[in-house]
């Protein structure tokens, strides 16, 4: 497929070349949803990795508190997340026009 | 111990709670006051029933068994949920847009509405499921049996309570029929069901924190404490396996999206995409908090429970043990409500495919579509049946698997035969060369590799599979084994069934889908999907209307009811600025009629039912052009631009239909003095010829000279009453009138109108069909005028209904102080041509219809609504001449005089 | 006299006037109030005068007028037309389908009687 004109471009063509603050922002808050299960899958990945060098007696407790800690981090920058997307201006009506065009 | 019949009671009042509950809301939100209904957190306890009973009571087994791998079931959903902006958010939108009504719809509509799709996703969705209700229901009796129990020298003895199941299987029926199968659009359903599960969601996380905080800071000394003793139980069987941890974390995060009843809750009963954001956070938050406790409550039940106790019931049993009786019953009831919730959301959610991808299109099949008929019954039947087919399915299972080990497996079996569904439902949303062909080969083969690695295997060998297959392969070929396909052995038989169902499944729907070419429809609705935020209005399903208004309105009734589709009608009418109940029948609002259906009967069938009507014209070259080109689209689709385009549109369309009507108003004045001059002359003619025949004619016998003054008598009536019209109109059409208010009721009013206009056509018996009851509402406005209106209305319908058994259907409605009074005969109606104009002066249809009075009455009627602040309207496509007279119930006004019989009798004598 | 006078017009009151003032001059009268099957009444009839009305239930005065016309049985025919909205065009129209007299409502009842006598005498 020949690559589309992305609505961002488009938006830049007839804008000028900066976008303003508040947009440039808004659109890394959009990254960094997309980042987090990502990081996420990372780190609870993590466990598989680990060799039980220290015996199988002490791994399970501590894999459990190193896996509720993530979880609980997770759960915190999600909220933290939601809420600047949400209050952010102007993702209401056309937050997603980013990740259109065939991605 | 707690007395069995106790438990039997507080069960009973819990549900007894539940119904209550239930009822109050759905009371409420007939009323439309459920703002609060709609939030954010009742959503996400809502999502909640992923944490069946298998979650409530198993996890604990789990962790006795597994150690920590009891996490991967929630760490999958906690990662689609903190990452819903790639997927949740795009499903969500689309399933609101779509007006999806299930995971087999959305599947079906993406792919060319096909209703093949739709009943493979159907028949996968019931194979898997299923079993998942038997484990519900084997988790409630088990939980009975526990209290039932008897302590003996070898632990506890538990009764065999199958009955148990066959009431909570009955229970659950009677409730999600009577709340899950009250109305038909699924976008407005289920408020009294949602509102019960998120009492429930709270019930069961509350149930086990507080067992957790009992056995954390009540038995164990702490968390440290507990963290002592996870150490002091490590046992080999806890490590990690990465296989099964990834597989696991994999399976969960696909479960939550493909579950029939997750997709129902997830997708379909979403009220605001907004609420998604709160619930990427609220919704991991309790699944943390519902798997915070598992591990202490395990560890706990290992060290104090005596050696070969079910760990399935560690929960119920660490209270009971240490004689926590109130904590143990309130655990029950968690567990109780966990499992109730599952079974009564899984149960809708089967019930709704089941009925529009199977029962319905039979039916439609069987009698042909123009099988008359409210579809809405057949539906909510079809559905009520399928709810019971479910649950009897899920019990039989129940009862002929004995609830063994195999049901325990059953929830992981069931993830997997879910998460079939996954390439199809990947390819709708991202990938626009997706098409039926793959779809549909990729599903049968998930389908297939998945009965025969997984789910018959489950019954164990010799059951369903024998065991000499089992060992051999089919046909003793070696590398179809149904554990170790082409030699594979993956030592753990479901991530066997996974890899192996999905990876050929992926495949076959690959390749289909690159070797065969979409239909025009998928490729319209392959762009709609994956670019749902690019588009803001849609691309057309449908490119020429040769439908007819009136005959998509009938259907529409027969599927939304009456007063909605004529709502929805009117609307539509209004958008294009045309007055009246009949839209041109463009493809925008065919589009849009359609997706209105698809939300109570499915996306394929809502398409075959319009295209029955419109024919198959349906995607147009530019279409296509306009689909293909996605510069071109997303230029096009550039919102300040469209919206200006329909405005133009708009005011075209409304100016040419100004200028119609212009014309023919031309056209009607100067037909309007010939009829006045027509209307006058012809009394006159008679009292004429008559006066001079009595002058000249000395020689009459009396009884004819006594006739003939009668006649000229009538005739200088008639002229009379001509006149009195024409003065009312145009006091009327001045807004001149003076209105006397009254307070009367509605149903005095009805009565007589109806004794009044008994004297018209007196020949003639009438059937009057009305709701006595419905029509007890106070009036204070213009009895005399509206009396007038009624009678004028009552008397056309005997004058013109032609039916050899005449009958009148008088429907009233009120709402927000608006009264609608609906008058339906059974005649042959008024052809679509006359009904714009019979409002106008002189106005008679036929020449027959000018034996009657002047043609004013019409006229005269729609002139005091106004005056009353109504209406009247003529409504087409009820089976006859239906006229909608609306008005405030009440009317701040003046006081005249003149009295009301004055008023009915003109009436009478202006019908027509 | 005695000749035959086929009335067609559907308002019953003016029907009985024209009646009653034919019949004391000495004509056979008959009347027909339908317009849809006129021209079967009128061949059956046979009458040696036609009164037609013009605007009729189910079948326009000229539409009649033009068929009778149209048929050489009935195109001598005298037909006097009448009508109630008494415009110039209703006259030309009259005319031109080859109307023998017209008048329009209301009218005199010696009008009447001369114009019958006069159509049928010619």
């Amino acid at each position: 497929m020949s690559s589309p004109p992305r609505p961002g471009e488009a938006r830049g063509a007839r804008q000028p070349l900066f976008l303003a603050r508040e947009s440039f922002q808004r659109r890394r808050l959009m990254d960094a949803a997309r980042l987090l299960p990502l990081v996420g899958v990372f780190l609870l990945i993590l466990p598989i990795l680990w060799g039980g060098d220290e015996g199988p007696g002490a791994t399970t407790a501590r894999e459990g508190l190193y896996i509720f800690a993530v979880w609980l981090g997770l759960i915190v920058a999600a909220g933290v997340l939601s809420r600047l997307l949400s209050t952010a201006p102007g993702i209401g009506r056309d937050g997603g026009g980013e990740d259109g065009g065939g991605t | 111990m707690v007395p069995f019949n106790l438990l039997l009671l507080a069960c009973l009042g819990y549900v007894v709670f539940l119904f209550l509950i239930a009822f109050l809301v759905e009371r409420r939100a007939e009323r439309r006051r459920i703002a609060w209904l709609s939030s954010p957190l009742i959503y996400t306890l809502s999502l909640s029933i992923y944490c069946t009973a298998w979650t409530f009571y198993g996890a604990v087994g789990y962790a006795v068994r597994s150690g920590l791998e009891f996490v991967t079931i929630y760490l999958g959903p906690t990662l689609v949920f903190v990452g819903w902006w790639w997927m949740l958010r795009k499903l969500v939108r689309i399933g609101k847009t779509q007006r999806v009504t299930s995971i087999a719809d959305m599947i079906s509509a993406r792919y060319g509405k096909s209703n093949a799709i739709g009943v493979i996703v159907t028949l996968l969705a019931v194979c898997a499921i299923t079993p998942y209700i038997a484990l519900q229901l084997q988790s409630i009796s088990l939980s009975f049996a526990v209290f039932a129990a008897t302590p003996s020298a070898e632990g506890l003895v538990l009764p065999d309570l199958g009955d148990t199941a066959i009431w909570v299987a009955a229970g659950l029926a009677i409730f999600t029929i009577l709340f899950g199968t009250r109305r038909l659009d699924a976008k407005e359903q289920h408020h009294g069901v949602v509102i019960a599960i998120a009492v429930e969601a709270v019930v069961k996380l509350l149930a086990l924190i507080a067992v957790g905080v009992f056995v954390v800071w009540g038995v164990a000394g702490g968390p440290a404490d507990i963290y002592a003793r996870i150490i002091a139980n490590e046992s080999p069987d806890w490590e990690v396996l990465p296989g099964r941890w990834a597989g696991l974390t994999f399976l969960a995060a696909v479960a939550i999206v493909t579950l029939p009843r997750m997709f129902q809750v997830l997708v379909v009963e979403n009220a605001d995409e907004r609420h998604l954001a709160t619930a990427s956070w609220a919704f991991p938050l309790y699944l943390f908090l519902i798997s915070l406790f598992v591990m202490p409550i395990a560890v706990v039940g290992l060290d104090i429970l005596p050696e070969g106790m079910n760990p399935d019931l560690f929960v119920l049993l660490v209270p009971l043990a240490l004689g926590q009786d109130e904590l143990a019953m309130l655990a029950f009831l968690g567990g109780f409500s966990a499992a109730t919730s599952m079974v009564i959301v899984a149960a809708i959610a089967l019930a709704t495919m089941a009925s529009n991808h199977i029962v319905v299109p039979l039916w439609l099949q069987l009698r042909g579509p123009e099988a008359s008929g409210d579809m809405r019954s057949l539906v909510l039947n079809a559905r009520r049946l399928s709810i019971l087919a479910v649950l009897c399915f899920g019990y039989v299972y129940y009862r002929v698997t004995g609830g063994g080990e195999a049901l325990a497996a059953m929830g992981l079996i069931a993830f997997v035969g879910m998460a079939q569904t996954l390439p199809a439902l990947m390819g709708a949303l991202f990938w626009r060369g997706a098409n039926r062909i793959g779809a549909g080969a990729g599903l049968v083969v998930g389908l297939v590799v998945w009965l025969y690695t997984l789910f018959l295997p489950s019954f164990g060998p010799d059951v369903l599979l024998s065991a000499q297959l089992m060992q051999e392969g089919l046909f003793g070929i070696g590398w179809l084994r149904p554990q170790a396909l082409y030699g594979v052995e993956i030592a753990d038989p479901l991530l066997h069934s996974l890899f192996w169902s999905l990876a050929l499944n992926t495949f076959a729907f690959c390749i289909g889908s690159v070797l065969t070419f979409p239909t025009p429809l998928e490729r319209v609705q392959g762009a709609q999907f994956v670019n749902v935020f690019d588009i803001q209005t849609g691309t057309r399903g449908w490119s020429r209307g040769a439908g007819e208004a009136e005959d998509l309105l009938v259907m529409a009734q027969r599927i939304l009811g009456a007063t909605e589709a004529q709502g929805f009608f009117q609307a539509e009418a209004m958008a294009q600025g045309k007055a009246g109940y009949l839209p041109d029948t463009t493809p925008d609002f065919l589009d849009r009629l359609e997706r209105r259906l698809a939300g109570s009967v499915g996306s394929a069938t809502a398409h075959a039912m319009i295209a029955q009507i419109v024919g198959g014209s349906m995607v147009s070259v530019e279409d296509l052009m306009a689909v293909a080109n996605e510069t071109a689209q997303i230029m096009e689709y550039s919102s300040q631009l469209e919206a200006k385009s329909e405005e133009l549109a708009r005011t075209a369309r409304q100016l040419r239909e100004a200028n119609e009507m212009l014309q023919k108003l031309s056209v009607q004045k100067d037909a309007f003095l010939s009829q006045i001059s027509h209307e006058l002359r012809t009394p006159m003619t008679s009292i004429r010829a008559f006066s001079e025949i009595l002058k000249e004619a000395g020689d009459l016998p009396p009884e004819d000279a006594s006739r003939y003054a009668g006649i000229i008598q009538d005739e200088a009536i008639r002229l009379t009453r001509l006149l009195d019209d024409l003065l009312d109109l145009s006091v009327l059409e001045a807004g001149r009138v003076q209105l006397k208010i009254e307070d009367s009721t509605l149903r005095t009013l009805i009565d007589r109108a109806l004794v009044a206009s008994g004297s018209v056509a007196p020949h003639r018996s009438f059937t009057i069909d009305r709701d006595a009851a419905a029509e007890d509402i106070a009036l204070r406005t213009d009895i005399g005028r509206l009396a007038q209106v009624f009678i004028n209305v009552l008397s056309n319908a005997r004058k013109y209904c032609d039916a050899e058994r005449p009958r009148m259907d008088i429907h009233v409605r009120e709402a927000g102080g608006m009264v609608t009074v609906d008058f339906v005969d059974n005649g042959s109606g008024i052809p679509k041509k006359s009904q714009a104009l019979i409002f106008e002066k002189f106005a008679r249809l036929t020449d027959q219809m000018q034996a009657g009075g002047a043609g004013l009455g019409l006229a005269i009627c729609r002139e005091i609504m106004h005056n009353l602040g109504g209406e009247i309207s003529y409504v087409p496509g009820q089976g006859g001449a239906a006229f909608r007279v609306s008005f405030p119930a009440v009317l701040p006004g003046e006081i005249t005089e003149g009295t009301a019989s004055d008023d009915e009798a003109r009436a009478v004598a202006q019908a027509g | 006299m005695g000749k035959h006078v086929l009335v067609i017009e559907d308002e019953p009151n003016i029907v009985a006037a024209i009646t009653f003032i034919l019949r004391r001059d000495g004509w056979q009268v008959s009347s027909h109030a339908s317009g849809s099957d006129a021209m079967q009444v009128i061949r059956d009839a046979a009458p040696d005068l036609l009164i037609l009305d013009v605007m009729l239930p189910g079948r326009s005065g000229y539409d009649i007028l033009r068929e009778l016309r149209g048929d050489p049985a009935t195109a001598d025919l005298p037909v006097l037309m009448l009508t109630a909205k008494g415009q110039s065009r209703d006259r030309q129209m009259a005319e031109a389908f080859g109307a023998s007299r017209f008048m329009s409502k209301p009218f005199s009842n010696t009008e009447v009687l001369a114009s019958v006598r006069e159509l049928v005498d010619t």
